[in-house]
């Protein structure tokens, strides 16, 4: 039982950051139905970026107050990494719209590699780490010499996801960009004949989808404390899975997706083995996709004309 | 004489390598309502797709309210004020009636949005009893309704319709003609309206232009082309129900 609670605590924190990865696979698939195979690259980044901004921030400048830096680094995070992935949409995408089906695609696999390599040569190939940014706990109870604990550390990132996704969900459901977005995802001729910006709408697409990666980048470096150039893959795979399983296109599936990858990896390794946690999510790709193509929410195809 | 709000000269339109418009010329002034009939596959939906730059003419000119148009992006065109609804409607389906009419005031005035939706869901105020319901659940007269409601919601001063009347009961069609004559009357709405049903395109049209495998055929006012005995023939044999 306190095993289980403990894992259930740890497995929602990780299934937030999956599900913040999750919405730009979904987001990006939704509108432009391209696989963006370097969006956990762009995860990486951000997490690098976040790093990078954090040892400014703490040694050049001196300031002390975490919060404050922490508060820093994720914009800071968030504002780079859409750039970054802005740049990515003009150069290796757009270019290839209205091409064969599987040019984005194969675009996307090369700026995956391309990331994660100029990452190693600018970075260099080891773990590079943080010092431990947040310490501290509550013990909510102890039984049988188990001590069920919340890190301050889980509990900012369910709080900052939490913020995040009410504005996104804002964001999307009832602002003008939000209408414009849901609008090129159900068809864009129609939405350019309104006179709405189909290309700016895309970009703006790819910039929400990176400024959320960041949020996960930044609370998965100060969760783990290291990151690596090879950090986009895993994390990145696990997040697609938490796509497909919610249905690729679904915003709500995204994050529920997420949380269960989350639940799913944590609960594998306290009760069958960690050495295999990654094989759980797999095998859930893998399964979803034979048995469940639509995942949890994917919409039903059939609308009337 | 004054130039005419939309003038098409020498249009040519291509799907890969098939010309779907030959040299097309046409003209649309302020304050008319122009109607284009030909049968199916004529080329009249591309042309209305091409006066919106999308496919775009490969030859030819095009020009709204005096300015060029023709390499303009789409959706700059619309922002020029021209409307569509248009063929298959292509209502949003998964955003609701609201949502339809939100999108279709992209190109006006924010601080209007309130004062053109009561003018619109006055107009169709089957729309009003539906708004806060996915476009995808409406029927097919409701649908048509909101797609012309969502290109007045941009305050058009050109607005293109492609065959509004398309599988509807003749009541609905009656209420869509009712509301367009309306508009052109009461407000002075120019309107350019493609119909298969020619007999009440006609009937409702200052001028009329048809159109046969992409290249205008003939032109005159409503009545004229009525008393056409090829038009007659052609598009108004057991068209009249
Ligand atoms: N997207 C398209 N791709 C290829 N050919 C098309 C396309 N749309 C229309 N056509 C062809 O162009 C011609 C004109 O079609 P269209 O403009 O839809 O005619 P209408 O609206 O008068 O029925 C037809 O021969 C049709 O098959
Ligand atoms: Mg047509």
């Amino acid at each position: 039982m306190e095993v289980f609670l403990q894992q259930l605590i740890n497995g929602i924190t990780l299934g937030s950051i999956y599900g913040l990865i999750a919405i730009g696979y979904t987001m990006v698939f939704g509108i432009i139905g391209m696989v963006n195979f370097a969006h956990g690259d762009v995860f990486m980044v951000s997490a690098f970026i976040a790093l990078i901004a954090f040892l400014i921030l703490t040694s050049w400048l001196g300031i002390t107050s975490i919060a404050l830096a922490l508060f820093i680094v994720l914009i800071v995070a968030m504002l780079f990494t859409s750039l970054v992935n802005w740049v990515i949409e003009r150069l290796a995408y757009r270019p290839l719209r209205g091409s064969f089906r599987l040019a984005p695609l194969i675009s996307a696999i090369g700026m995956s590699i391309f990331l994660s390599n100029f990452v190693q040569v600018a970075q260099g190939p080891r773990n590079k780490s943080t010092p431990p940014m947040v310490q501290g706990e509550f013990v909510i109870f102890t039984q049988n010499d188990y001590a069920v604990t919340l890190s301050f550390k889980q509990l900012i990132i369910w709080g900052v996801t939490a913020v995040l996704l009410a504005c996104f969900w804002y964001l999307v459901a009832k602002t003008r960009l939000g209408r414009a977005q849901r609008a090129c995802e159900q068809d864009q001729k129609m939405a350019a004949l309104v006179g709405v910006d189909v290309d700016r709408t895309i970009s703006m697409t790819f910039v929400i989808a990176a400024a959320l990666a960041a949020v996960a980048g930044t609370m998965y470096l100060m969760y783990y404390g290291v990151v690596s150039f090879s950090d986009g893959f895993v994390p990145g795979v696990k997040a697609f899975t938490a796509a497909v399983l919610g249905g690729i296109g679904s915003l709500p599936g995204a994050v529920i997706g997420g949380l269960l990858i989350g639940l799913i990896e944590t609960m594998w390794s306290a009760y069958f083995s960690i050495d295999y946690k990654d094989v759980a999510a797999f095998s859930v790709l893998a399964i979803t996709l034979i048995f469940l193509p639509q995942g949890l929410f994917g919409r039903p195809d059939v609308e009337k004309v | 004489m004054t130039t005419p709000l939309l003038s098409v000269r020498g249009v040519k339109t291509f799907y890969g390598r098939v010309m779907a418009l030959k040299g097309v010329d046409l003209d649309v002034s302020e304050g008319e309502i122009v109607t284009l009939i030909g049968a199916n596959g004529a080329g009249k939906s591309t042309l209305m797709m091409t006066v919106c730059g999308n496919p775009r003419a490969r030859e030819g000119s095009i020009a709204f309210a005096g300015r060029d148009i023709t390499h303009l992006p789409t959706h700059e065109i619309a922002r020029l004020k021209l409307a569509q609804a248009p063929e298959g409607r292509r209502i949003f389906s998964r955003m609701t009636v609201l949502e339809n009419l939100q999108m279709g005031a992209t190109t006006a005035e924010p601080a209007e949005f309130e004062r053109d939706l009561d003018r619109v869901l006055a107009l169709f105020p089957r729309l009003k009893q539906r708004i806060g319901q996915r476009g995808g659940t409406l029927s097919g007269g409701e649908q048509q309704m909101l797609a012309i409601a969502r290109a007045l919601m941009a305050r058009p001063r050109l607005l293109l319709l492609d065959e509004p009347s398309l599988g509807l009961a003749p009541m609905i069609v009656r209420q869509i003609f009712d509301a367009i004559r309306a508009l052109n009357k009461q407000d002075g709405l120019t309107v350019f309206l493609v119909e298969q049903n020619a007999y009440h395109a006609l009937k409702l049209a200052h001028r009329g232009y048809v159109m046969v495998n992409g290249l205008i055929t003939l032109s005159g006012t409503g009545s004229e082309l009525l008393e056409r005995p090829e038009i007659k023939s052609a598009y108004l044999e057991g068209g009249r129900a």
